[in-house]
């Protein structure tokens, strides 16, 4: 019952959507003033209500552990915890698109409850475009991807969830990304609804910014998340492998940071019109490949969840679709926008054009990596892209946009000259070159953790820069936001130099009672023992370890044998100093009585996963910030109103 | 208008036709065992209900071929293909199973409701014979000539369309 309630709503919600579409295009062509029109935003809103009890029905049946919905009986199980069963709901491929247009319904509710600052031509356009991206991903769940399926005769019992996957991080994982990703759509809808209109303004980028920055505060947040749990439940000891998933998440990422600086000279500076533009779009069409490389298994990858040629099928024709008719759309409009602000080359729009064609650039490189494997398949050629290429192409244009940031946020808008700042680039370039003299001197490293070490020092002390002189109470949230993420930045570089330059590997093979030493740490093995979980036995090894001859501290990582499905994972032991961690992995017995361990000693390498936050952080504070501007300037604006109301009723 | 405003869209094309190309390539997924064309491992599994005796891998030595059915109570697919081993039965194949984690009790219940075309079910608690002969998962169908070799490999559930491919399999394996 409960299912068919979900099922219901949801193809209510679609029925919506064409509304809300036909609504929109026939504001367009009729005017605001239509009675269509005015069912556009009411449409949009009971759609987020609709959508939102769906996936509640989801979460439902998930909770109860419903066996003869299939899609609970293939992957959930009545031994898992509460927690996984819950997460489970989206951890498959249906519950999680159902996700996505829950989140997408309720951003498109959100925009047309509350958005009223746009021209309504250009909000209805907004709101059509989101119908109608909406109405495809209702229309790939209904038709291909039913997640409330029922089974024809109930299962005895579900087949588990990836024992990999019953992780609380992993569990809220993709759910920030798909935050991320809707975020981005939205601002999508209101490129498209701008080009439509023609109407790209500074109020357009007021407008837009609040849903970036959410979905680049999301967008951080996933993928500092996702990188974390791959250091410690894949046991492989590193954070990034340049995995075609984990590139797709990136991509979002860098043409979101892109589209935020300029959507930001847009609103201050009434610049960058049409790469604003461009951007939003772009930033959604990463998105959308994203999703599209996962989900159908074009590429080979160690996240291939879901994968279904079929699916990838439907995926591409919206992608098509959207990102086609976007970029006709901007082909034939774009010419008719105007370029807006001039600026000089040495001004603080100026930096951020060298650092959105960096950003660009370095896009760029991320997906020419992962698309290539693609395009020698056709010539039946099997090559693997990985670090090789990433590392060494991607810091070309990687460390220039840094030095850049470094600056940037010291110049002034329009026009400025270097000479203004002589005493704070004087001191940023001192930094860098003393770093790099010392490292090179006392360690005698590789170029790229030579330079990302130096270089995290200066910026790390150059992005506080911009509140020299200032009175800091005074300073607005937004700006702190910005020197806080530009300082993540620097701290999360520091971080990987630093695991790459210091980084210390042991393979040792134990008795009971042998001890190993790794980097600073000596590392005894005290016993072997079986233990058992609810769905999982494993072996697990007492070891005593002690950082530099100090008080010992005891860890236990274990190899475990799921069953349901069956799969051995390892669960891997962290021992976290403020200035590293110890990582250590349970290997198998190596048939002579001894145990093989997997030891690292990794520097500094949790300020990869600190820098992260910092970042986000930033967002979340440039958000409020952002927010509360606007809050305050809707309120004087009806104050005003309402004074001169009053005015005319004195008169 | 400016010829450079269509790039982006250029682009784009080429990426979707390309992407369109690779789609519709067929591509083989599944992950074939390295043990096909070799010996089994030894092993010896006690027997995973009251009605049939364990498995041994000295059993596969008899001269002649059998069908190794990987499954377990628990698996969904294996209801599905309940059927199609049934009928392989009856048309002459000697099947072993191995039940992979499983409860004698669960065991029983799954046969008595899907049928039991087994002639012996070891009862394997570590997936060690599983992981032994190469199978990544539940259901998996092996085929074993009279000396114990593996000779084919079946992945996934049994479909009617793959019934005569497997007596054909057994067929070759006599010879």
């Amino acid at each position: 019952m409960i299912a068919e309630i979900g099922l219901a709503a949801l193809w209510l919600a679609a029925a919506l959507a064409v509304l809300q579409l036909l609504g929109g295009v026939l504001a367009l062509r009729g005017g605001t003033t239509s009675d269509i029109a005015a069912l556009t935003r009411p449409a949009a809103i009971l759609q987020g209500g609709l959508v939102a009890v769906s996936f509640g029905a989801l979460l439902y049946v998930f909770a109860i552990t419903d066996l003869s919905v299939k899609l609970v009986a293939m992957n959930s199980h009545t031994l898992k915890p509460l927690i996984f069963k819950l997460s489970g709901a989206w951890g498959n491929h249906e519950g999680s698109m159902l996700l996505w247009v829950t989140v997408m319904a309720l951003a498109g509710a959100l925009i047309a409850g509350i958005e009223r600052r746009l021209p309504e031509r250009t909000m209805q356009a907004t709101l059509a475009a989101q119908g109608f991206v909406a109405l495809g991903f209702y229309a790939f769940l209904l038709l291909s991807s039913n997640p409330f399926e029922r089974l024809a005769q109930p299962a005895v019992e579900g087949l588990g969830l990836n024992p990999l996957l019953q992780d609380i991080g992993l569990a809220l994982h993709p759910p920030t990304l798909y935050f991320g990703y809707v975020g981005l759509s939205v601002a999508f809808s209101f490129a498209v609804g701008a080009l439509v209109t023609k109407q790209v303004t500074p109020a357009f980028a007021r407008a837009m910014r609040p849903w970036i920055l959410g979905a680049w505060v999301f967008l951080t947040l996933g993928i500092t998340a996702g990188s974390y749990w791959a250091y410690y439940e894949l046991g492989w000891g590193g954070y990034w492998f340049w995995d075609p998933v984990e590139n797709a998440s990136l991509m979002p990422w860098l043409a979101a940071t892109a589209l935020l600086h300029s959507a930001s000279v847009l609103a201050s500076r009434d610049a960058l019109r049409v790469w604003t533009i461009m951007l939003g779009v772009v930033a959604f069409s990463m998105s959308m490949l994203g999703t599209f490389l996962v989900r159908s298994g074009i590429l080979t990858s160690v996240h291939a969840f879901a994968v279904d040629p079929e699916r990838g099928s439907f995926i591409l024709f919206l992608l098509a679709l959207y990102i086609g008719g976007a970029l006709l759309l901007f082909a034939l409009r774009a010419g008719a926008i105007s370029e807006g602000e001039r600026f000089s080359v040495a001004s603080r729009e100026g930096a951020l054009v060298v650092n959105n064609v960096m950003l660009s650039a370095i896009l760029a490189v991320v997906l020419l990596g992962t698309l290539y494997p693609l395009l020698t398949e056709a010539f039946d050629v099997r090559v693997s892209v990985g670090p090789p290429y990433f590392n060494p192409v991607g810091a070309v244009f990687t460390f220039p946009m840094l030095a850049v940031m470094a600056v940037g946020p010291l110049l002034r808008w329009r026009r400025d000259g270097f000479g203004r700042q002589t005493k704070e680039l004087a001191l940023i370039g001192a930094l860098l070159l003393s770093g790099l003299i010392l490292f090179a001197l006392l360690f005698g490293m590789a170029i790229l953790p030579l330079l990302g070490l130096s270089m995290a020092i200066a910026l790390a002390v150059a992005s506080f820069l911009p509140l020299k002189g200032r009175k800091l109470r005074r300073v607005p949230i937004e700006t702190w936001g910005m020197v806080i993420a530009h300082f993540g930045i620097a701290v999360a570089l520091f971080g990987m130099a630093s695991e790459s330059a210091f980084s210390t590997e042991k393979l040792a093979a134990l008795e009971e009672g042998g001890t190993t030493q790794v980097g600073p740490w000596s590392v005894q093995l005290q016993a072997v023992e079986p233990v058992a979980g609810p769905n999982w036995t494993a072996l697990s090894g007492r070891m005593t370890v002690a950082y530099d001859g100090g008080e010992p501290s005891e860890i236990t990582p274990q190899s475990r044998n799921f069953w349901a499905p069956p799969q051995q994972t390892t669960e891997s032991v962290l021992v976290t100093r403020w200035n590293g961690q110890l990582y250590a992995v349970m290997g198998g017995d190596s048939n002579d009585g001894r145990w093989q361990l997997r030891l690292w000693w990794k520097p500094f390498v949790t300020f990869i996963w600190y820098g992260g936050l910092l970042i986000a952080l930033g967002g979340v504070l440039a958000l409020v910030g952002r927010v509360r501007k606007d809050l305050k300037r809707r309120f004087v604006k009806r104050r005003g109103a309402e004074r001169r109301t009053e005015m005319e009723e004195l008169a | 208008m400016s010829w450079r405003l269509w790039l982006p869209l250029m682009v784009f094309f080429g990426f979707l036709g390309l992407a369109a190309y690779q789609l519709t390539q067929p591509r083989d997924e599944a992950i074939k065992s390295a043990m096909v064309g070799k010996e089994l491992p030894y092993f010896t599994l006690p027997p995973a209900s009251l009605e049939r005796p364990g498995v041994d891998s000295r059993y596969f030595y008899d001269g002649k071929p059998k069908l190794l059915n990987i499954w377990a109570s628990w698996c969904l697919p294996c209801i599905a293909e309940a059927p199609q081993l049934e009928q392989l039965k009856e048309q002459g194949a000697e099947i072993v199973g191995v039940a992979i984690r499983d409860k004698p009790t669960d065991v029983m219940r799954f046969l008595s409701q899907h049928g039991n075309p087994y002639t012996r079910i070891g009862r394997d608690d570590l997936s060690e014979v599983q992981l032994g002969i190469g199978s990544s998962g539940v259901p998996e169908t092996f085929v074993i000539d009279g000396e114990g070799i593996i000779t084919y490999q079946h992945i996934g559930d049994i479909r009617p369309e793959h019934v005569p491919v497997l007596l054909e399999e057994l067929r070759k394996a006599g010879r």
